[in-house]
């Protein structure tokens, strides 16, 4: 199959290509950009005027609920999510049940994966069995069946004792550790950032320095041990401060944020709105300012969707008691957008924070358009308006504090390995 | 959206559709309460207790935490209306959850019920009620986790104009556990609203909510220095199980800081009044010279309950 995709704006960060140019795709790669190959002849040509051509976008953290929370979601209704939103590599975490800690159940995740053919899988592995955060996992074995990277998800560690020790277990096969600073017993309890909001409603809170107490003792490690950390979902300022001044003294710790803490602060909570109890949670309006410059800047390396799909029944709950998380693959994109455009970010650098850099982060050969890279493209109309519904949506979780709002930013075409999977509103079987 | 949308309290004319919280109501809305109530209290005096405002409707009284003061006192004050009230305690433990809390309502709806009386021991249960229930049906918040408990903080400031006219000159202090109070929330929404000038909160900063200045109120640690010139006194219960904890060393050494005494009580005005919402833990926060003592008004607030309560059943039924 040889692809032609026309007229379309090309933003390929990786490359510093930002100019309407054509992409001529062979054999599942990338043939040629700009000029065509000698000889070329396409089976098929997609107009992409007016529209953008980007690499397949890459995303740090995606729940697919398989195996074991099923009813939540499936992993051909997050594929088929993930696709729709322009997705085409994407990390998902071990926080499933049960849990990925044993290479079995890597290699079944990700044939199950393949055999949908959609967006390319990449399993975390779970650093303790059953994330009991007590023993470690067979991290070498894990990483052969397929894991990029090792986690706790959202799950404490029983001492830092254990932290330790597994990262310097990971550091021994250079394997990275990607970790989510929270102090479980600063955490205990709590649904909401403890803030106005929380003080106001009677909701449980949990303090920044749950976050900062967690992080010191990360960046502390990781400097002793010389284990590749990544930091998962930085919700605060001061977090961030931290992260700034351990670069500055040399270690190389990663970070990302999530997608909707970009926008959303304390406040959106509202009258208990469920779709709004999340982990971390939703900080103040100078936490969310800092975060949106952070990514701005690059101390940040990238944003997630941090997809969550979630029953609409353990979302029907009162707050304390919903279920965390929000559905976000199909979000992405437009709210990527939505900040570039409020926070003046150009569009190629926006595009990076979902593209190539969470591939760097990975170490993955992705989220480029280089010739002779995988032909994994997502082509978009940034000027097409949409409106978040719950129909509107492939994702099985519907829960999303966007629930009604129109954003702009609509997956045209998703190509992976020179296939077109995804085309203006189905998905290619 | 029959509601409106900016408060989920009130209908699209701006009436109380919902007894959720104190915050956000108008002061007019609060002084039609009171007003009220001051009718009914009347009503509570009679030989014949009843009046038939609610005559024919049916009042649930859902109670997802045990209660026997204010599940009693709503009951009291539905019948004094003629209403049917039907009882129910649900133990949340046997159940799968919270998932049952909108089956038992759509269940309990489809009875024909026609006000929703609910306890819960999570912050905002009542809102997710009011949200689902059918538009002609009220629910009134009867205490949900620390977030409110607006009957109680209205019957308190019934309490306060019936010994103080006005709210305008006075100084009040709220004392003890705010961290865990959804009375405290109330009363401090309910003051704001009210106009009155300067709310205090007492307490050990293990009991305080961080930020709770952020709600209007001068923050205190020395009871003594809290206690000087208040008008009002609002003591707020001190549950036994958060001696188990961090928060608290002892009741002994809770009740040398923070327990009210006659001699700290002496530092107040000489007219200042105590209230508790009760039950009351003698000789941990109160002692029991001030609880039984002449400024004490805290039987007065028991009656007054039933009184608050039939104002507010009444204003919903005819709203």
């Amino acid at each position: 199959m040889k692809i032609h995709i026309k007229g379309g704006r090309l933003i390929d960060p990786k490359n510093g290509i930002d100019r309407v140019q054509d992409v001529y795709i062979a054999a599942g790669k990338i043939a040629a950009v700009g000029e065509p190959p000698k000889g070329w002849s396409a089976n098929r040509t997609l107009h992409a005027t007016d529209q953008i051509v980007c690499p397949g976008l890459v995303d740090l953290s995606a729940r697919l609920r398989e195996p074991g929370f099923e009813y939540m979601a499936t992993l051909e209704s997050e594929m088929d999510a993930a696709i729709a939103g322009g997705v085409t590599s994407l990390a998902c975490p071990p926080d499933t049940d049960p849990p990925l800690d044993e290479p079995g159940l890597v290699e079944m995740l990700r044939f199950r994966a393949k055999t949908l053919n959609r967006a390319r899988v990449y399993p975390i592995g779970a650093l303790t069995v059953g994330l009991q955060g007590e023993r470690l996992t067979e991290m070498a074995e894990l990483r052969d069946s397929g894991c990029v990277a090792f986690s706790q998800a959202d799950a404490p560690l029983a001492d830092n004792h254990v932290l330790y020790l597994a990262m310097q277990y990971a550091a021994t096969f250079g394997l990275p550790v990607w970790l989510r600073p929270q102090d479980p017993a600063l955490a205990a309890k709590g649904v909401a950032h403890e803030g106005q909001v929380a003080a106001r409603l009677g909701l449980p809170p949990i303090p920044v320095f749950a976050e900062t107490a967690a992080l010191a003792v990360i960046l502390l490690l990781a400097r002793e041990t010389g284990a590749r950390i990544h930091l998962c979902r930085i919700s605060s300022a001061e977090g961030l401060n931290m992260l700034r001044r351990a670069r500055h003294e040399g270690v190389a710790a990663t970070c990302d944020v999530a997608i909707h803490h970009v926008h959303l602060s304390e406040m959106d909570i509202g009258y208990f709105d469920a779709n709004c109890r999340v982990m971390p949670p939703f900080r103040s309006e100078r936490d969310r300012e800092a975060l949106r410059r952070g990514l701005a800047e690059g101390l940040v390396d990238a944003v997630c969707s941090d997809h969550s799909p979630v029953d609409e029944d353990a979302k029907q709950l009162p707050f304390s008691e919903a279920e965390e998380g929000t559905t976000g693959l199909e979000l992405l994109l437009p709210l990527t957008l939505k900040w570039a455009a409020e926070c003046d970010v150009p569009l190629s650098k926006a595009i990076g924070r979902i593209t190539t850099d969470p591939a760097r982060v990975m170490e993955i050969d992705a989220g480029h358009l280089s010739p002779g890279a995988a032909a994994d493209v997502c082509i978009f109309d940034p000027n097409r308006y949409w409106k978040v519904e719950p129909a509107a949506l492939k994702s099985q979780g519907k829960n999303t504090p966007y629930v009604g709002y129109e954003v702009a930013g609509r997956v045209t075409c998703t190509i992976i390995e020179g296939q077109v999977v995804y085309e203006s509103g189905t998905a290619k079987r | 959206m029959w509601l409106n949308a900016s408060n989920p309290q009130l209908n699209k004319n701006g009436e109380l559709h919902h007894l959720l919280t104190l915050e956000g109501l108008p002061a007019g809305i609060l002084w039609q309460i009171l007003d009220t109530a001051k009718s009914f209290v009347g009503v509570t005096q009679r030989e014949v207790k009843k009046v038939p405002l609610l005559r024919g409707k049916a009042v649930f009284n859902l109670f997802f935490e045990p209660s026997t003061r204010t599940r009693t006192t709503f009951e009291i004050a539905a019948k004094r209306l003629s209403a049917d009230v039907i009882n129910l305690a649900i133990n949340i433990s046997s159940q799968t959850k919270g998932e049952s809390v909108l089956d038992t309502v759509a269940n309990l709806a489809a009875m024909q019920a026609d006000m929703f009386i609910v306890r819960h021991a999570a912050s905002g249960a009542p809102y997710l009620i009011a949200k689902h229930v059918a538009p002609e049906i009220h629910v009134i918040n009867a205490g949900d986790g620390r977030h409110a408990h607006p009957t109680q903080g209205l019957l308190d400031m019934f309490t306060i104009r019936h010994f103080k006219q006005d709210f305008s000159s006075l100084r009040v202090a709220v004392v003890g556990d705010v961290l865990h109070s959804r009375v405290a929330r109330s009363h401090i929404h309910a003051l704001t609203t009210l106009g009155c000038p300067e709310i205090r909160v007492i307490g050990p900063k293990t009991l305080l909510p961080r930020h709770v200045e952020t709600l209007g109120v001068h923050v205190y640690h020395d009871m003594r220095a809290g206690l000087k010139d208040v008008d009002v006194v609002m003591m707020l219960r001190l549950q036994n199980e958060r001696m188990q904890s961090a928060l608290l060393a002892s009741a002994q050494e809770f009740y040398k800081y923070y327990g009210l005494t006659e001699d700290k009580l002496a530092l107040a005005k000489p007219d200042a009044i105590v209230l508790h919402p009760g039950p009351m833990n003698r000789g941990v926060e109160i002692d029991s010279s001030v609880a039984d003592g002449a400024k004490s008004v805290i039987l007065p607030q028991v009656t007054f309950g039933i009184a608050i309560r039939m104002a507010v059943m009444s204003i919903l039924a005819g709203n």
